[in-house]
């Protein structure tokens, strides 16, 4: 795991000069008391992951025993590879990547910058009206505008295909749109009025400029613009209706019907904990190498996971 | 209101090319705003006041979908309640666990990164897969949980199977998938003064005093923003209640979206899940007002605007 260097100072040891041995003692018993907490809090937190990677290693009769097994012994590390071709999760693993999340992410990305550099770095009359419009937005549940947008989307031919996601990212993301806003206009003007002394038009400060110094705010949308169509369900479920178009969200759940509905001796509970694993893991492996990005996300917007 | 209108006579050549320039970074945003936003929002609206079903013509009818909601729908209030005690329990619930957490994190403690990360990880992994393993952990004859239980001689606890304790177990879910809450109270606990807690130990406040008198009215602003941001996003929950029970046992966990999904892409009452979609786009709308107001009350900017 990779560790952040804090740059915030942590709270001061408060009693720094114990004039009393007692002092002492309640502090050392505040900081055993503290970990013992953390620690039991952290094992409650990580359990149900942890149980669902060990439960991916089992056979049938671990699972069922009882008492639970903790470890699995033997492990069964082929039941990985067997879940996975179980049904074909390369194809739902393909949708999900190249037909959604990168188009999506990627067309997310540059649509919100250009808009937001019309919002940040170029003054015109009713710029200010329009960005609190844009902000509202935010607030303006996907839940409510699906009905008609499905309508729409039918009337165009779209259902089962993944131009439903991808056709709306080219119009910009509010969220995003606010985020790179800000953090545009914290890049000093006279970098920009510098460029376009050199003959520089607007979309070329945004590309040689602009972009450059934006890597962490692109970072953030990028992050958690994957993340969102990675973990999307709903969206998929109203568009996609045939196997060959899942997401690996929707193939997942079509494995849940399989476990539920056969029998203990199916290997269906270890081999769906398997896939539910490797489906989760490219996240917590992106939240590992990334960590700092979407701590400062999240704590600058309040962008939810 | 002067303002949007742009007075072109009266400006530069340069004001008119920013005018232009600037109309045109944002375009995509308005377009896409008139398209998925606006339109889908008047035509919900439209389709609220008619009998459809996706395949005859609209029937204009007023506002028989609201009145058949509020007075003779069999599944309305079952359903309002459930959200409701979803959302009034689930929240605060969530809120405190999250602060706690976050105060735990703040204490002067080695590993602190690590701890966080663990906390905040379930919040990020998919929502199906995190389902897929709640289903298993808490199933009453499989689950690791009822699996201790049994070897200890004490009754199962019917966790998703009973009508009693299927909101409380969704609860407890959303209260371990609430890491997001946890990095913005850790954020904004970095960044109470040191000053304020060294004065009220110096005034001789012991560390519960502290905690009541410094931390909480510090954090006031972000406790307010997660407690109304909650609100919104545990009213549209859909996946993990979806995926989980189905809305099941005996319609004891169909949640608001859970149930509009069922009525427009199942029973295909397109007037009624329009009706209850403009519903929950006045409740949003409401909470977000809420939000905007109590902002200007509480929030402190650091400055910036």
């Amino acid at each position: 795991m990779t560790s952040i260097p804090q740059t915030v100072s942590t709270p001061a040891q408060v009693v720094q000069h114990p004039s009393h041995r007692s002092q002492v003692l309640l502090g050392w018993l505040t900081r055993s008391a503290t970990y013992i907490l953390l620690v039991l809090l952290g094992i409650t937190w990580i359990f149900p992951l942890y149980w669902m990677a060990t439960s991916s290693l089992k056979d049938d009769p671990q699972i069922y025993t009882v008492p639970p097994v903790l470890i699995p012994d033997p492990a069964f590390w082929n039941n990985f590879g067997d879940a996975w071709t179980r049904f074909d999760f390369n194809l739902a693993a393909f949708n999900s990547v190249f037909l959604y999340s990168l188009p999506v992410t990627f067309f997310t990305l540059l649509s919100s910058m250009v808009v937001a550099y019309g919002f940040a770095k170029i003054s015109w009359r009713g710029r200010e009206p329009l960005f609190w419009i844009c902000i509202a937005t935010m607030m303006l549940p996907w839940q409510v505008t699906m009905v008609p947008l499905f309508i729409t989307f039918k009337q165009f031919g779209w259902i089962n295909t993944y131009w439903p996601f991808v056709v709306p990212s080219l119009f910009g993301n509010a969220y995003f749109i606010f985020l790179l806003r800000q953090f545009f206009r914290s890049i000093p003007e006279e970098l920009s009025d510098a460029a376009r002394i050199d003959g520089a038009d607007e979309f070329g400060i945004l590309w040689r400029i602009v972009l450059p110094l934006s890597k962490p705010a692109i970072a953030v949308v990028l992050l958690f613009r994957f993340l969102w169509s990675w973990n999307d369900y709903l969206g998929p479920l109203i568009y996609i209706n045939t196997e060959a178009m899942q997401p690996l969200a929707l193939a997942i759940y079509r494995m849940r019907t399989l476990a539920l509905s056969m029998g203990t001796t199916s290997m269906a509970y270890p081999h769906l904990m398997a896939v539910s694993t490797l489906v989760a893991l490219p996240i917590i492996l992106i939240f590992i190498f990334a960590q700092r990005t979407f701590i400062e996300g999240i704590s600058t917007t309040g962008l939810k996971g | 209101m002067t303002a949007i209108t742009p007075r072109v006579r009266g400006m530069t050549k340069t004001e008119k090319r920013n005018q232009l320039l600037g109309m045109l970074f944002i375009s995509p945003w308005l377009l896409g705003f008139l398209l998925f936003a606006l339109f889908p929002l008047v035509a919900s609206l439209y389709y609220s006041m008619t009998n459809y079903d996706f395949i005859r013509q609209p029937q204009f009818i007023g506002v028989t979908n609201y009145t058949r909601l509020f007075t003779v729908d069999p599944d309305f209030w079952t359903v309002m309640y459930n959200t409701l005690y979803y959302v009034g329990f689930g929240v605060p619930l969530g809120i405190a666990v999250a602060f706690l957490i976050a105060n735990l994190l703040n204490s002067n403690i080695q590993g602190r990164t690590f701890f966080r990360s663990v906390i905040y990880i379930p919040s990020i992994v998919p929502a199906v897969c995190t389902a897929m393993v709640w289903l298993f952990i808490l199933n009453v004859q499989y689950g690791v949980i009822n699996g201790v239980l049994k070897t200890l001689g004490v009754p199962t606890i019917p966790f998703l199977s009973s009508p009693e304790l299927a909101k409380p177990s969704l609860i407890l879910i959303y209260v371990w998938a609430q890491g997001t809450a946890v990095v913005i109270f850790l954020a904004a606990l970095q960044d109470v003064p040191r000053s304020l807690y060294d004065a009220a130990l110096v005034d001789g406040a012991n560390a519960w005093a502290r905690f009541w008198n410094v931390t909480v009215p510090m954090c006031t602003p972000v406790l307010l923003f997660n407690f109304i941001m909650g609100i919104i996003s545990a009213f549209q929950d859909f996946t993990l209640p979806f995926v989980l029970t189905g809305g099941g046992p005996m319609k004891s966990t169909e949640f608001y979206v859970v149930s509009l999904y069922r009525n427009a892409f199942v029973q295909f009452s397109i007037g009624k899940a329009s009706a209850m979609a403009w519903i929950l786009f006045l409740i949003i709308l409401l909470f977000s007002v809420l939000l905007f107001r109590s902002s200007a009350r509480w929030i402190y900017y650091g400055g910036e605007k």
